[in-house]
């Protein structure tokens, strides 16, 4: 006979379910504070040893002291950091700048690559070209075409600075990065999603500005961060051309005085730079894998 | 003229395979016609054809017996007349649900904002969703995005509704809550043409049902005939089959 609800054996299991209050949680091990500073004072001690051996190994080398002297001085870091700061400030400016510049220009690039229909096939064209010429050259190469070249023309009606040509040449060469990067994120957007846009009415161009575009960005918000801090420190390359930016300085008084201390003021200042976007880069993309393991869940 | 959507002799091919194979089929005002069939058997494609989302080879699919490449149906017309809701629900997930479903009223039909808005509460309110208008996708059970898809492809009054498997990427215990809307607005006389593999819903919810088979309507039908006593052996075999999974 099966067990019904109407049955007593059934109706006692039931309460029996009910009442029994289940087994209590696992107890929380509790932390002594043994337990918790132990953990920190072995990391503190293991760091402490590692840089201390290499520290130790360093100083006691003996050529330590003259180049302690060549590299180290920090009285001729600190002759030599007015200058270095004031050309740090146009690596600055000059990196401001090219972001905006390669940001939009990218986008386009991108965009007009990932334009679907007959029309479009010059600018598609043109897209692929640019970008396997841009990317296929030493951004070096480019600062000194552009930066001695075309001043070197005397093109009336365009500016003959070094400054501003090297600047475009960064800011060619990285769109094409960037464009790639962009271009990327378009074409990981579900396809759903275009087909989606399309039932609802919206155009090509719609479509892209207020549903894969976003997406797309978002995306590649940490590749796109990582390029950024590589530009950061290739602005530098404009110095072959005489821009006295941070690493012109420091050479300019490394010439002077035979001392390399002023190249690792301007070593420190481009870290203070870019170590805080590296971190930043690590918390965006710690943060979106996070939500997409949400997403899934 | 009582046809909202009469499809005739519609053929697709994609490269040289042929996905739909002179198919016809009418749809009356309010009616709701369900298909059925194995996978790729074109059901997908054809759904996709009514409001042109993919490009048929020949034939001619009319709404109220308007060709539906007529210009007078101009670039957006066809989309704002005839919805369509997808599988995997595809909302933006960068939007959240309000922005979903006031997307094509705002930026394509002109609608102000406040407009838009006001008429996308409304409809939430109706499908008793109000609270999750302002919620992100990814906060939302599948069976909630779901239904907003369904509110979102309302948002322009079609007169048409597409629904293509929009319940095969649910749990089980989410189901139900998505198919409580298609009744609702089956009582409130949407014209329908759902592509379903709950075979239950179908006979409950379809005025008809037609089966397709390698791009062809083998067989179609009112539910209690043809789930009772199809004709066509190709039919008894499918359902056969589906019987036997257990899902009829
Ligand atoms: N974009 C496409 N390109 C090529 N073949 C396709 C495409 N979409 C669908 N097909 C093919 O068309 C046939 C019908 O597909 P579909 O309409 O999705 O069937 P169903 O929805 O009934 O499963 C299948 O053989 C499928 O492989
Ligand atoms: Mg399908």
């Amino acid at each position: 006979m099966r067990p019904d609800a109407a049955s007593p054996a059934f109706v006692g299991a039931a309460e029996e379910a009910l009442t029994d209050s289940p087994p209590p949680p696992p107890a929380r091990r509790r932390t002594s504070l043994r337990d918790q500073i132990v953990p920190i004072f072995t990391s503190l001690a293991s760091v402490a040893l590692f840089f201390g051996v290499i520290a130790y190994v360093v100083t006691s080398a003996p050529e330590w002291p003259r180049i302690k002297r060549q590299f180290f001085s920090l009285d001729a870091m600190i002759e030599a950091f007015p200058a270095v700061l004031r050309g740090f400030w146009i690596n600055i400016q000059v990196w401001l700048i090219a972001l905006v510049a390669i940001a939009l220009w990218a986008m386009v690039l991108a965009l007009a690559r990932s334009l679907r229909g007959p029309w479009f096939a010059p600018l598609r064209i043109f897209a692929i070209v640019y970008v396997d010429v841009f990317r296929g050259l030493p951004a070096l190469l480019l600062v000194l075409l552009f930066g001695f070249g075309i001043p070197a023309l005397n093109l009336p009606g365009l500016p003959s600075s070094g400054l501003f040509w090297g600047t475009v040449a960064m800011i060619l060469c990285y769109a094409a990065y960037a464009s790639e990067v962009y271009r990327a994120g378009i074409e990981a957007v579900h396809d759903g999603q275009r087909m989606a846009a399309k039932s609802l009415g919206l155009t090509q161009w719609q479509a892209m500005r207020y549903t894969i575009l976003p997406q797309a960005i978002r995306n590649v918000l940490p590749a796109l961060l990582n390029l950024t801090v590589a530009l950061q420190k290739d602005v530098a390359l404009l110095s072959v051309i005489g821009v006295r930016d941070a690493v012109r300085e420091a050479q300019i008084y490394t010439a002077q005085t035979f001392n390399y201390s002023s190249l690792i003021a301007a070593a420190v200042l481009f870290m203070l730079a870019t170590v805080p976007m590296a971190r930043l880069t690590d918390y965006i993309s710690r943060r979106d894998r996070l939500r997409r393991l949400q997403g899934a869940a | 003229m009582e046809d909202r959507v009469s499809i005739d002799s519609v053929t697709k091919y994609y490269g040289s395979k042929l996905v739909l194979d002179r198919v016809s089929l009418s749809v009356r005002r309010h009616e709701v016609v369900c298909l059925i069939g194995a996978s790729g058997s074109g059901k997908s494609t054809l759904l996709r054809c009514i409001n042109r989302l993919v490009e048929y080879d020949h034939g001619v699919i009319r709404l109220d017996g308007v060709a539906t490449e007529d210009p007078s149906f101009g670039k957006v017309g066809l989309y704002r007349r005839i919805g369509i809701v997808f599988q995997a629900y595809n909302l933006f997930p960068h939007m959240n649900v309000l922005d979903n479903i006031t997307l094509a009223p705002r930026r394509v039909h002109g609608v102000a904002r406040r407009a838009a808005e006001d008429k996308a509460r409304e409809l939430l309110a109706g499908f008793g969703m109000s609270e999750h208008a302002l919620s992100y996708p990814e906060q939302l059970s599948g069976g909630q995005q779901q239904r907003v898809a369904i509110v979102r492809a309302l948002a322009t009054n079609p007169q048409v509704l597409l629904l293509d498997e929009v319940t095969a990427a649910l749990d089980p215990e989410l189901i139900g809550e998505v198919l409580r809307i298609v009744r609702q607005l089956k009582d409130d006389g949407m014209t329908m043409v759902i592509v379903t593999h709950e075979m239950g819903f179908a006979r409950e919810v379809a005025d008809r049902v037609c089966f397709l088979e390698g791009g062809r309507i083998v067989e179609q039908d009112a539910p209690s005939r043809l789930f009772a006593s199809p004709q066509n052996p190709r039919t008894q075999k499918f359902l056969q089959r589906i019987i036997e999974a257990g899902r009829l």
